[in-house]
């Protein structure tokens, strides 16, 4: 009866201790205490994105409110370093006196929406691509393969800015969005247009090693089809190189819509984005170098944060990878 | 006599490769099959041996129609598969099934030991009788594994476990047909033993048709009812076991045998090693005549001509001018 006894909680132990590989990564990563720092801020900073609108509520800020009692004639704050005050956390945006710290929450929602999105069509495109060439091979492999070197190789973002007023124009013209919302979608839809290719090159390649291995085999032998093979056996086997890259290229995405909009390409004033605060401190920078270094030091935390994340993915995910 | 399960007739299989000449593409084709032909009996074990690159995987998956063949005819159970396609093979894959070499790549990461042992019946939409959770379980004893460890994953398994592992699912639809690829040559000798056995037992209990891949001679004499040698694609010698270990016909079979370590230091001093000169021909350009001639001690002028047929010597069949 004892000897039963101990053998079941044997058992019993022997079940807590199996652990899937999703659990082992899970664990790698809490072991990694600068990606779990950077996935904190990831979070949070995410959170305040997503509830802006909460959040200045509760501080009792308003991203459209002009406190035009608190600038001088040159627009630049009357209190010192730049207005910051218990009223205005981060102080006030100069010309016009809106609250900076609102209008970086506010303007960080455009840029995650934009980069979020871009990285999922990105996502999207890239896994079909790499998965139709790697598992089929052969011609149509060599067609998507010769297409996706040829957007790699094009200049992509001269092609952006050139194209950006007459595809705005057009995407008005059809009636799909207007005045913002169009700048957004011509972004989104050109970030991705360009950006799916080396996503899908990675995805093929590791779809051409996996179907080598014997468990598809194994499938074929079984009688599987394309569909369960694809499915079942590649995709969940394709996870890990699809996170590490959703966390990589975010805060690429996220950087790259502030430089576009920075350019005057992208999103346009009255609306906010972390890009045209850049380019409004611009002008600031010698007579109030506060608002630049928050602006600029939001983007680099963000960017920062979101990468340390993606190479602790990374790690957590791949233990024999070098690095 | 009864009609046999598997009826291998001439079957080749080329593989389509190129070479840059200059500018030029020149075609060529790896012969890694070049017309074997045997018969399979039920419940029968065929061992089929030779050294890396002679072509036995590459025939194992051909006759599973995991590769399709070049040319020649495989016919199993009464109905010619040759070139059925895909859709048509499906319900016949219940009756056939594969083990593999390496334990480590045959078992998806992802998948928990039950997923893996129950995507046959999941498949082929079988439903046995108590479910299909039961009958995993089931299997799981019957291979010496622990059916608690049913929501485990590979990983958490040493070699010989997952090459058990691999052995339920390929007996979990009770096939007719199993090709064992070199299923122990990646494991520890004293695990081969367990595993060999296993299989041993499984196939007296269910009937099944193997064949054995391998290059270890000692574990195909354990198991096999009858070995083919191969050698370049090529058959040089089928026989039942105990003939050709005791009177091999064909030189190469001789020079394999040769190189078989005896257990008794006694008959180790004594025994006498052929060593066979130079490397395995290429099979893109295998030898005119026998493909046996290059590195043969016996070699004439008619064995760089003429190929040889297998004929009956004996109670073998050989494919050799000269046979002992």
């Amino acid at each position: 009866m004892a000897l039963a006894k101990k053998l079941g909680v044997a058992t019993k132990a022997g079940e807590i201790t199996s652990r899937s590989p999703r659990q082992i990564a899970w664990m790698r990563f809490k072991r990694n205490k600068v990606g779990m720092v950077a996935a904190w801020v990831s979070i949070i900073i995410l959170m305040l994105s997503l509830f802006a609108p909460l959040v200045c509520k509760v501080l009792g800020i308003n991203p459209d409110e002009l406190n035009l009692d608190l600038i001088d004639s040159s627009g630049i704050p009357t209190l010192p370093n730049g207005g910051i005050s218990l009223e205005h956390p981060l102080g006030l945006t100069p010309g016009i006196g809106r609250d900076l710290l609102a209008n970086l929450l506010y303007g960080s929602r455009i840029s995650f929406t934009v980069a979020i999105l871009t990285t999922s069509m990105t996502l999207f495109i890239g896994l079909i691509v790499g998965i139709v060439g790697g598992y089929f091979r052969g011609r149509i492999d060599d067609y998507l393969g010769r297409f996706t070197d040829f957007l790699l190789a094009f200049p992509a973002f001269f092609m952006i800015v050139a194209l950006s007023d007459p595809m705005v124009a057009r995407i008005q013209d059809i009636g799909l969005a207007q005045g913002n919302s169009a700048r957004i979608v011509f972004l989104i839809f050109f970030l991705s247009f360009f950006g799916w290719p080396g996503f899908s090159r990675l995805v093929r390649s590791q779809v051409l090693s996996l179907r080598e291995r014997d468990f598809v085999t194994a499938a074929q032998a079984m009688g599987a089809s394309r569909r369960r093979i694809i499915f079942k056996e590649l995709m969940p086997n394709l996870w890990a190189p699809v996170i590490v890259v959703v966390s990589l290229s975010l805060p690429g995405y996220l950087a790259a819509e502030a430089v576009f909009s920075f350019l005057g390409i992208g999103i346009q004033a009255p609306a906010t984005t972390w890009g045209i605060l850049l380019d409004n401190s611009r002008r600031f920078v010698t007579v109030y170098p506060n608002f630049f270094l928050i602006v600029a030091g939001s983007l680099v935390l963000v960017v920062l944060a979101f990468n340390l994340v993606g190479d602790a993915l990374r790690d957590a995910l791949d233990p024999r990878s070098e690095r | 006599m009864s009609a046999p399960l598997l009826s291998v007739k001439n079957l080749q299989k080329y593989f389509p490769t190129s070479k840059n000449v200059g500018f030029r593409k020149e075609k060529l084709q790896v012969k890694a099959v070049d017309g074997i032909s045997f018969d399979l009996m039920k419940g029968e074990t065929l061992g089929l041996v030779g050294e890396s690159g002679c072509g036995k995987t590459t025939a194992g998956r051909t006759i599973l129609k995991l590769i399709e063949p070049t040319a020649g005819q495989i016919i199993f159970d009464g109905k010619d598969i040759t070139t059925l396609r895909p859709g048509l093979m499906t319900p016949l894959r219940v009756h056939m099934q594969i083990i593999f070499q390496d334990p480590f790549s045959a078992l998806n990461p992802r998948q928990t030991v039950g997923k893996i042992i129950s995507a046959p019946f999941e498949i082929q939409k079988v439903n046995p009788d108590g479910g299909v959770k039961k009958e995993v379980a089931a299997l799981m004893d019957r291979v010496g594994l622990n059916p608690e460890h049913y929501n485990r994953y590979p990983h958490e398994f040493s070699g010989g476990q997952r090459q058990r592992i691999g052995i339920a699912r390929a007996i979990a639809l009770k096939p007719k047909l199993i090709v064992a690829d070199e299923p122990v040559s990646a494991l520890d000798v004293s695990i081969q033993a367990q595993v060999i056995n296993l299989i041993d037992d499984l196939q007296k209990e269910d009937g099944i048709s193997i064949i054995f891949i391998a290059h270890d001679l000692s574990v195909v004499q354990h198991i096999s009812d009858r070995v083919a040698v191969m050698y370049l694609g090529k058959i040089m010698e089928i026989a039942k076991t105990e003939d050709l270990f005791s009177a091999p016909h064909h030189p190469y079979t001789t020079a394999l045998l040769s190189a078989v370590p005896q257990p008794d230091p006694r008959g180790e001093r004594s025994r006498e090693r052929i060593i066979l000169k130079g490397d395995l021909p290429s099979p893109i350009n295998p030898p005119e005549g026998c493909v046996f001639n290059t590195r043969c001690w016996k070699v004439q002028e008619i064995c760089r001509i003429k190929t040889p047929e297998l004929l009956t010597v004996g109670k073998s069949s050989v494919a050799c001018h000269f046979p002992e």
